[in-house]
């Protein structure tokens, strides 16, 4: 048997079927999910991917936060549901409040496309256990609205609990604080951040480097050995 | 018929670097004297129906759990009376 | 003017001496007399108007027409070719049941006036020409063409232009894998924004632009329609515009690039349940020229009912809805049995659609507002009758003098020493320096199946994820070349981008190209043109490569001054498994470094003449298409038997400026040695075409030369991938990280 997995279009949504590729090859099954779906069809966990759901208008993520399959997302993911938000899907779960934070234009103003330098800095989330904490990866990351921006407060908690789960190693494209790319929630089911896994999984294809496969891999052992 | 004013500004404490950008720009056109930029946005609502009490408060939820986002920004309501004849 | 009472074809029938206002609307005399000699009475205005923009240069190629025709009586024998030139987009047979169709268009006036919305609504326009071929879009390009980098005014187009391609293209989800940015002062007041898609479909999904079966309905789906751009297609695209005529601003669109993907979501959607008889997509000329071509490509006629148009401004009138070029709009046929599921679909993506008419049984298009009969023609006579200009041409007078200034007896670096020197001035100069702060604003990994993109010779789209069938595609153009000699200055673009796909490893297969040049009012601009495509025409038929479809953008110029007579060529390949796609970086210290083809002392039109000496006369490289025919054939034999790990066509710049992008790519330095024969200078800034370096692995050597060797290919062992430096033996080294700055900064520094 092996683990059912999730993925939301919203009317904007650009990843979605290199999400459930980039699932498939992990070796688990996609399920697509529509914006208006008010179950989430029993999957084992969602990805929430990138994209400009809603054209980006009004703030990244604000609209596509209020669709009708956000409801059982919400409640299903305050109760274990593993869930991942990339970049556009990250700015949904700070909307969402299911991350804290927010999401910021770029600090140069400019779209940015790159392949980026990342430390995992927490391998014990549902989505990395299958990186070693502190192994520096190469993720590609595009975005226009990528600066994570939150209190002090909240970012010195995020610290200390160790939710910081990916920091940008050797330039900070977008003037994100503390150079944080991806955090978690206290439970460590759900993850968010701004760089794309799923362009990271096959040698040749994007960056040509696969060090995005763990993300899939990990909550697919967490799934099936649950 | 009446018009309500929804204005968005990023906090204070937030980086606007669009603002920024705008601020670089103005001794370069010519215009002394302004210390600082913020860029908002602002919302005309046209509503159906009187502006009451409960109607605004129906407003300021809509503001605060959707046009704008806490976390970033504040925002303020006010009420724009708009003559008919003008449309 | 006061239009009351509504202008029916009554009304027109019944007042034949009103004075319409044609010249206004760009006819000129002879084609309005021509418009009342075809309908044997005046025109009503919404039939003016339709006439008007369908006639304008932009839409009827009226001035390119009679040279164009040379694409087709030229074209080679092609089994490729699945739709031709007359199309929205030519499409072409890749194998395993796969069709791609791609096509280059300019947006280049919009783009000057607005850089930001014109190149976004740019990059809309072309994308909707590929859905409506059947295709999911799976790419993007831009070729670019600036003023000169240092002006004032390019600090506002580029970034403008950049953002806008970025802004539209991102949001769509199509990865930009390609294209060219070049700077030059003649593009000061004309900017060239070519935009270029590619799609890719199964053969039996192809969709073409006819409106056929009496009773199916016309359904225009997407957008709302509003003022916008109203005699944009006859005014804003046809006339040059100058310093003085501010109001033509307001005719610029504004792109939304969210409603341009729920559009093609939904008519994807609707092809794969085969709800679709014919489809259009509106761009210049909108409503006008969407059912006029429907209708005359189809079987029968159509009627469309004006009130039905679903408005974002309800004060339009009827010609203006006929001619409002708002974006994000398509118009489909679809059988009276399907349209609920047509619209459900649309519901689905929110996508506003409205039945507006049906096909009809005769062969007229009439068009109806407020129960009036306000349209009554052949639509022929307005999507295909248009009028034929025989411009007059004439070579130049000062042709001769430019070519006379010959480039080759420009003075010349003496000692290592000026050569190093000239090394970083050539590749930090703004044409030969990294593009990378443009690009890195456009989104190449979306969609999971790119194989390669810039600054790689050429764009590799996987297509087929378990055979790993690939596209290739590269585009090229080379305006000081061409004007020089445009004759061969367009052959040159057409090998340089067929070059640029073998040098990947992909197969040339098909042309498509964007025409940009001056007024075909001027003689000399329009020999340049019909030069152009003689050349063009001549090397396609020579190459195999037929022209599928494109674009002429004339016009071009602020006063007499025309820009260099540009002519973008794009060239599509096939690669039956992308796996072994051959890149630009060097990979392996040790491996070696091979020239091959010919070096002569060809410096015409060349990059150093341009960045050393400001100098733009003499002829340009030679032309010898069969050379390129047998390098391509090498660089993929090679390709498909992993000889080769490394390759990068030789053009702007010459061996020097592709050795040092290789190495900076690969971050592996290079020792070359200059060849018996060739003196330092000519091999490292030479232009000679059909040229490209190539890295060996050792184990390779013999195999690769004696191939080479059989087929008559002059090869030439330069150098060795090797160390952290470019080491010209005897002459000059300079370190990568000194080479790296030069190249990368210069970008930056000048628009961020």
């Amino acid at each position: 048997m092996t683990a059912r997995i999730g993925v939301v279009t919203f009317p904007g949504s650009l990843d979605d079927r290199d999400t459930q590729r980039a699932i498939r090859l992990a070796g688990a099954e996609p399920v697509a999910l529509w914006h208006k779906d008010k179950d989430l069809h029993q999957v084992d966990a969602v990805v929430l991917c990138g994209g400009f759901s809603y054209g980006d208008y009004l703030r990244a993520g604000a609209i596509a936060r209020f669709s009708p399959v956000m409801e059982p997302l919400i409640e299903q993911a305050k109760a274990g549901l593993p869930v991942l938000g990339i970049c556009n899907g990250f700015q949904i779960l700070t909307e969402a409040h299911l991350l804290p934070g927010a999401m910021l234009g770029n600090d140069h103003l400019h779209f940015i496309c790159r392949d980026q330098k990342l430390r995992v800095e927490n391998a014990d989330t549902a989505w990395t256990t299958d990186y070693t904490a502190g192994q520096e990866i190469h993720i590609p990351l595009k975005n226009m609205d990528g600066r994570y921006v939150a209190d002090e407060y909240t970012l010195d908690k995020l610290e200390a609990e160790g939710r910081v789960a990916f920091r940008y190693l050797g330039l900070n494209p977008n003037g994100s604080l503390r150079d944080i790319a991806g955090i978690s929630n206290e439970a460590g089911n759900v993850v968010g951040l701004m760089p794309h896994p799923e362009h990271a999984v096959e040698p040749l294809i994007g960056s040509g480097r696969t060090d995005g496969l763990p993300f899939f891999t990990s909550i697919l052992k967490k799934l099936v050995n649950a | 018929m009446a018009r309500v004013v929804v204005d968005v500004m990023l906090k204070p404490e937030i980086l606007d670097p669009q603002g920024q950008a705008v601020q670089r720009a103005l001794p370069r056109l010519g215009f002394e004297g302004i210390s600082d930029v913020r860029q908002g946005k602002r919302f005309e609502l046209e509503v159906d129906g009187p502006v009451d009490e409960a109607a605004l408060a129906r407003i300021h939820d809509l503001a605060e759990s959707f046009l704008a986002n806490t976390v970033i920004e504040d925002f303020t309501v006010k009420v724009e009376e708009v003559a008919e004849a003008v449309k | 003017m006061s239009r009351t009472p509504l202008d029916t074809v009554e009304h027109a029938t019944a007042t034949p001496d009103v004075e319409l206002p044609w010249a206004e609307l760009g006819l000129k005399k002879d084609e309005y007399e021509r418009v009342v000699e075809i309908l044997g009475r005046r025109p009503t205005g919404a039939e003016l108007a339709m006439y008007s923009v369908m006639w304008s240069e932009h839409c009827s190629y009226k001035s390119s027409k009679v040279h164009l025709r040379q694409f087709g009586e030229k074209a080679p024998q092609s089994d490729a070719m699945l739709v031709g030139i007359g199309e929205n987009a030519g499409v072409v047979d890749v194998g395993q049941g796969y069709a791609v169709t791609f096509k280059v268009e300019s947006h280049n006036h919009p783009s000057y006036v607005e850089p930001y919305q014109g190149a976004a609504t740019g990059v809309g326009g072309i994308v909707r020409d590929i859905i409506a071929m059947g295709a999911r879009p799976v790419a993007v390009v831009d070729p670019l063409r600036f003023g000169a980098a240092d002006h004032p005014d390019t600090k506002r187009v580029l970034p403008g232009v950049v953002a806008g391609i970025g802004g539209y293209g991102n949001c769509l989800g199509l990865p930009n894998i390609g294209g060219e940015v070049v700077f030059d002062a003649c593009y000061q007041g004309n900017p060239l924004v070519n935009a270029g898609a590619i799609g890719v479909m199964r053969h039996e999904d192809i969709h073409l632009a006819k409106a056929s079966g009496a009773g199916n309905k016309v359904i225009l789906y997407g957008a709302r329609t509003g003022g916008d751009g109203i005699g944009g297609a006859s005014i804003l695209a046809s006339e040059t515009f100058d310093d003085a005529k501010p109001s033509k601003r307001p005719a610029v669109q504004v792109g939304d690039p969210f409603q341009e993907k729920l559009l093609i979501e939904c008519t994807l959607e609707a092809f794969a349940e085969k709800l679709v008889v014919g489809i259009q997509d509106l761009g210049a000329a909108g409503l006008s020229c969407a059912t006029s071509e429907l209708a005359s490509n189809g079987s029968g006629g159509m009627r469309v009912t004006l009130d039905d148009v679903p408005l974002r401004d309800s004060t339009l009138s009827p010609e203006e809805i006929l001619m409002s070029e708002s974006q994000e709009r398509m118009c489909a046929v679809v059988e009276p049995a399907k349209v609920d599921r047509f619209l459900e679909i649309c519901d689905k993506w929110d996508v506003i659609a409205t039945v507006i008419g049906e096909v009809t049984d005769g062969d007229r298009l009439e068009i109806y507002w407020h129960g009036g009969k306000i349209v009554d023609v052949d639509p022929r006579t307005v999507a295909h009758d248009g009028p034929v200009y025989e411009r007059p041409y004439a070579r130049p007078d000062w042709q001769d003098a430019l070519q006379a200034d010959d480039a080759n007896k420009l003075p010349r670096p003496a000692t290592g020493e000026e050569l190093r020197d000239q090394v970083l001035k050539l590749v930090s100069s703004p044409n030969q320096a990294s593009k990378k702060w443009i690009t890195s604003q456009y989104d190449h990994f979306v969609q999971g199946n790119t194989v390669l993109a810039q600054p790689e010779d050429s764009g590799i789209i996987r297509i087929d994820e378990e055979t790993g069938l690939g596209v290739a595609i590269a585009t090229d153009g080379n305006g000081r070349y061409t004007k020089l000699d445009p004759y061969h200055g367009a052959q040159l673009a057409l090998s340089e981008a067929y070059r640029n796909v073998a040098t990947t490893g992909a197969k040339p297969l098909a042309v498509s190209d964007c025409l940009n040049f001056g007024s075909p009012e001027d003689p000399a601009v329009m020999w340049q043109f019909a030069e152009a495509i003689r050349g063009l025409a001549d090397a396609c038929q020579q190459l195999g490569t037929p022209v599928t479809g494109g674009n002429v953008s004339l016009y071009n110029q602020t006063g007499e001054a025309a820009i260099h007579p540009t002519p973008v060529v794009a060239v599509l390949g096939v690669i039956d498994d992308v796996a072994r796609r051959t890149p630009v970086a060097f990979r392996e210290e040790g491996q070696l470094l091979y020239l091959l083809g010919d070096t002569r002392e060809e410096f015409g039109g060349s990059a150093w003449s341009q960045v050393i000496h400001d100098h733009l006369g003499g002829l340009p490289p030679k032309v010898d298409l069969e050379r390129e025919r047998l390098l391509a054939e090498i660089l993929i034999s090679a390709s498909r038997d992993g000889m080769i790990d490394a390759a990068h066509d030789l053009s702007d710049g010459g061996l020097i400026q592709a050795v040092v992008e290789s190495a900076l790519l690969g971050d592996k330095g290079a020792r070359l040695v200059v060849p018996d024969g060739l003196d330092a200078f000519t091999f490292l800034f030479s232009e000679s075409a059909g040229r490209a370096v190539v890295a060996v692995p050792r184990s390779e050597e013999l195999r690769f030369t004696d191939m080479c060797g059989a087929r008559g290919l002059p090869v030439t062992r330069i150098g060795v991938v090797d160390g952290d430096t470019v080491d010209v033996q005897g002459e000059f080294a300079l370190p990568l990280t000194e080479l790296r700055t030069a190249h990368e900064e210069t970008i930056p520094a000048l628009f961020a």
